[in-house]
C-alpha cells in the first residue's frame, strides 16, 4: 500500500508528524500508517523514530512533532513543569495498556531460588518477596545492593518497579540502586553484569530471555491487570486550535488499535514492526508479547497471557482519570513533586476524556459511563492490583498516607488543603 | 570573541559518538577560549564519568540514547554532587528550540549565569548546524553518485535488450520519466529491480 496525495473524494490529506520509540507498543502509530488507517481518516502520518524519551518530549514541545507515543506519566510531568518540561502536553487517548515486564539476571535469579525455590514460578508477588530476601541477605553480609535498570524517571516502568519492590518491603531509593538504561541497550547491560534486573517495555524483556541472560519474573499485567502504559501526547494549545484534526487522529489510532487486538492480525503486526525503521527486532520475538506467549526463561514454564499488551479492548484507549491520579500518587510517593496541587483537576486537564468521547461519539466504539473508576476492586476483575490493593481515586491522599514506604518529603496535609 | 579567564575555566563535558562532529565542536569551543572541555564518546559508565568530572555544562547530541540517563541523574541528587538543573533559562524558549533543531541538548549546572553559558550554547549550536550542512552535502554527493550508477545500469539493460545505443537508451529513460512525472533515477531503479526480479 502506498500513500496517495488524494483520498476522500480528492481532498488533500492533512500531514501529522508523530514521534515514537522502538517498542512493541508503538504499534498503533506504525499500523495506522502502514495499513492506511490514517488515509481513511483524511490524514497522512509521518513517523519519526527517536532514541530517547527526552527527545520525544523536546521535539513535541517545540512543534517538530504534532503528536507522540508517550509514557503515560510524561504529559502529567509536563503539566507540573517537572524534568525540564516547558509546554503543557495533554493525552486525548491511551495507546496501550500493559506491555512491561520485570526481568532479572541469571545470578540474581539463582539467588532468588535459594530463598524460595517454588514461589518464583508464579511471578508477581512471590518473586518480589524472593528479591526482598536477596536484598536483605546482601545487606546482612555487607554486600552491594542489587542494581535495577528502568527507562525514564517519569515512566510507568519506574513506578512499576518501585511498586513491585515496595510491596515486598524493599525501598527502591534506599535498599537498591536504580539507574536509567536506554531500552535497546538494556539486555546487553544485564548481560555485562552492570545491572541485576530491569523493568522495560517489550520486546526487550523477551530479547534478554532469548539471549539466555534473563528471566522474566513479573509482567505488568501481574502487577496490575490492564494498567496504564502509553498515551498519545499532543500540545494542549495545538489541540485547542485543531479540535477536528485531534478527533480524526484519535479515530485513526482507535481503528489501528482495534485491528491490532485481533489475534489473527498479530503475525502481520509483528512482521511490520520487525522492519528496521520501526522496532528492528526479529518478528518471532515481537510476536511473543503480541500473541500473549510468555516465555519467562530459566526453568519457568511457558505461560499464556492474552493481556501482555492490550491495544483496544476493555476501554483500553480511554484516558481514565483514575489512571492519571494513580500516576500522580506515585510521583508524590517517590518525591518527584512536593508542591501541593489538585490531583483530580490535573487529571481532568491532562487525560482528556472529553476529547476522546467527542472523537468516537456516534461510532460503535464503546464508552464507559464515567471518567474514573476504582482500580483493583476485585482480584478477578480487570484492574486488579497485585498484593490485593485497591485504589479509589476519590481517596488518593488516604491511599498515599497508608503506604508503608513513601519517600515523598511532601506534606500530605498541604495536599489535603488543595484537594477537596 | 574569546572567553574571559573565569569563563575559560567552566567545565564542559561533550558527549558525542560521532568522531567528526565531536572534533568540530571541540575545536570550536577551544577557539572560543574554553579550556576545560572533556569529550566522551563511550557512554557505558556515564554516571561515573560525570561524578568524577563534576561538569558545569553537559552537551549531548540528540542521537544519543543516553540522554535519558542524564534526565534521571538530574532527578536524584544523591548520585551527583551538585544538582544539575534545567536548560539555561526556562523563559528563553528560542534558545532551547535552536538547540533542539540543531540536534543538541545542554544541561547546565544550577546557578551558572545565563550570560556565561550563552557563548557556549551559541558556539555549539552553530557548529552543529555546520556539521549538519556538511552531512547533507555528503548525502547529496552520495545519492548523486548512486543515481548515476543506477542510470548507467539501466542504460546497459536497455541497450542490450532492445539493441539500441547509449544515447537512445538515455532518451528512453528520460521520456518515460517525464511522462510518469518521476525522476530518471527512479525509473532506472524500477527497471533494474524488475530485471533482478525476473532473473530470480
Amino acid at each position: 500500500m502506498t500513500a496517495t496525495a488524494n483520498d476522500r473524494g480528492g481532498s488533500k490529506l492533512r500531514e501529522v508528524t508523530a514521534g515514537f520509540i522502538p517498542l512493541v507498543d508503538c504499534a498503533p502509530l506504525v499500523i495506522a500508517s502502514e495499513l492506511g488507517f490514517d488515509r481513511q481518516h483524511g490524514l497522512s502520518l509521518v513517523l519519526h523514530r527517536e532514541v530517547s524519551w527526552a527527545n520525544i518530549r523536546d521535539k513535541l514541545e517545540i512543534g517538530a512533532f504534532d503528536c507522540a507515543h508517550m509514557l503515560a506519566p510524561m504529559p502529567i510531568a509536563a503539566q507540573l513543569g517537572l524534568g525540564r518540561a516547558t509546554e503543557p502536553i495533554i493525552a486525548p487517548m491511551a495507546l496501550s495498556l500493559n506491555g512491561n515486564a520485570i526481568t532479572v539476571s541469571l545470578p540474581l535469579y539463582s539467588a532468588m531460588l535459594e530463598h524460595d525455590a517454588i514461589a518464583t514460578r508464579a511471578g508477581g508477588m512471590a518473586a518480589a518477596k524472593a528479591v526482598a530476601a536477596v536484598v536483605r541477605s546482601r545487606q546482612t553480609a555487607g554486600l552491594e545492593p542489587p542494581t535495577f535498570g528502568m527507562v525514564y524517571p517519569f515512566s510507568c516502568h519506574n513506578y512499576d518497579l518501585r511498586y513491585w519492590l515496595a510491596a515486598a518491603g524493599v525501598d527502591a531509593d534506599n535498599d537498591v540502586n536504580l539507574v536509567v538504561v536506554p531500552p535497546p541497550l538494556i539486555a546487553d547491560t544485564l548481560k555485562a553484569g552492570r545491572i541485576d534486573g530491569f523493568c522495560v517495555g517489550q520486546p526487550w524483556n523477551s530479547v534478554a530471555v532469548e539471549q539466555g541472560n534473563g528471566v522474566i519474573v513479573a509482567t505488568k499485567s501481574e502487577l496490575w491487570a490492564r494498567s496504564p502504559e502509553k498515551v498519545l501526547g499532543v500540545r494542549e494549545a495545538w489541540a485547542e486550535r485543531n479540535r477536528a484534526l485531534v478527533a480524526d487522529l484519535v479515530r485513526t489510532l482507535v481503528a489501528a488499535g482495534r485491528w491490532l487486538d485481533e489475534p489473527a492480525n498479530r503475525g502481520e503486526a509483528a512482521r511490520i514492526l520487525s522492519q528496521p525503521q520501526y522496532v528492528g527486532v526479529a518478528a518471532d520475538i515481537l510476536l511473543r508479547p503480541l500473541s500473549g506467549e510468555l516465555i519467562r526463561g530459566g526453568e519457568q514454564r511457558q505461560d499464556r497471557d492474552p493481556d501482555l499488551v492490550v491495544f483496544h479492548r476493555g476501554f483500553a484507549n480511554f484516558p481514565w482519570h483514575s489512571h492519571a491520579v494513580w500516576l500522580m500518587t506515585q510521583m508524590i510517593r517517590w518525591g518527584q513533586i512536593r508542591e501541593p496541587f489538585d490531583l483530580s483537576a490535573l487529571a481532568q486537564r491532562v487525560f482528556r476524556t472529553d476529547l476522546y468521547r467527542e472523537a468516537v461519539a456516534g461510532s460503535d466504539v464503546p464508552l464507559p459511563p464515567s471518567d474514573s473508576k476504582r482500580e483493583g476492586v476485585a482480584a478477578t476483575e480487570p484492574g486488579a492490583f497485585f498484593g490485593g490493593d485497591t485504589f479509589d481515586p476519590e481517596a488518593a491522599l488516604a491511599y498515599l498516607s497508608a503506604l508503608d514506604i513513601r519517600n515523598s518529603g511532601a506534606d500530605l496535609e498541604a495536599f489535603a488543603s488543595v484537594n477537596s | 570573541m574569546s572567553a574571559s579567564d573565569s569563563d575559560s575555566a567552566i567545565k564542559i563535558l561533550l558527549i558525542d559518538e560521532n568522531p567528526i562532529r565531536r572534533a568540530i565542536i571541540e575545536s570550536g569551543l577551544a577557539d572560543a577560549g574554553f579550556k576545560a572541555v572533556t569529550v566522551l564518546s563511550n557512554t557505558t559508565r556515564l554516571i561515573d564519568h560525570i561524578y568524577n568530572l563534576d561538569p558545569d555544562v553537559v552537551l549531548i547530541d540528540l542521537e544519543n540514547p543516553s540522554r535519558d540517563v542524564l534526565e534521571q541523574m538530574f532527578q536524584v541528587s544523591r548520585v551527583v554532587r551538585r544538582p544539575i538543573a534545567m536548560f539555561v533559562d526556562r523563559s528563553d524558549k528560542s534558545e532551547i528550540e535552536a538547540a533542539i533543531e540543531a540536534g543538541v541538548s545542554a544541561y547546565i549546572v544550577d546557578g551558572l549565569k545565563k550570560e556565561r553559558v550563552k557563548p557556549i550554547l551559541d558556539m555549539t549550536v552553530s557548529r552543529f548546524h555546520a556539521f549538519n550542512r556538511l552531512r547533507a552535502e555528503l548525502d547529496e554527493v552520495k545519492s548523486a553518485l548512486k543515481d548515476r550508477k543506477i542510470v548507467e545500469k539501466a542504460k546497459g539493460i536497455l541497450m542490450k535488450s532492445r539493441g539500441i545505443d547509449e544515447d537512445k537508451a538515455y532518451e528512453l529513460l528520460r521520456k518515460t520519466a517525464m511522462s510518469q512525472g518521476k525522476r530518471i533515477a527512479d525509473v532506472a531503479q524500477a527497471l533494474v529491480s524488475s530485471v533482478d526480479l525476473l532473473k530470480e
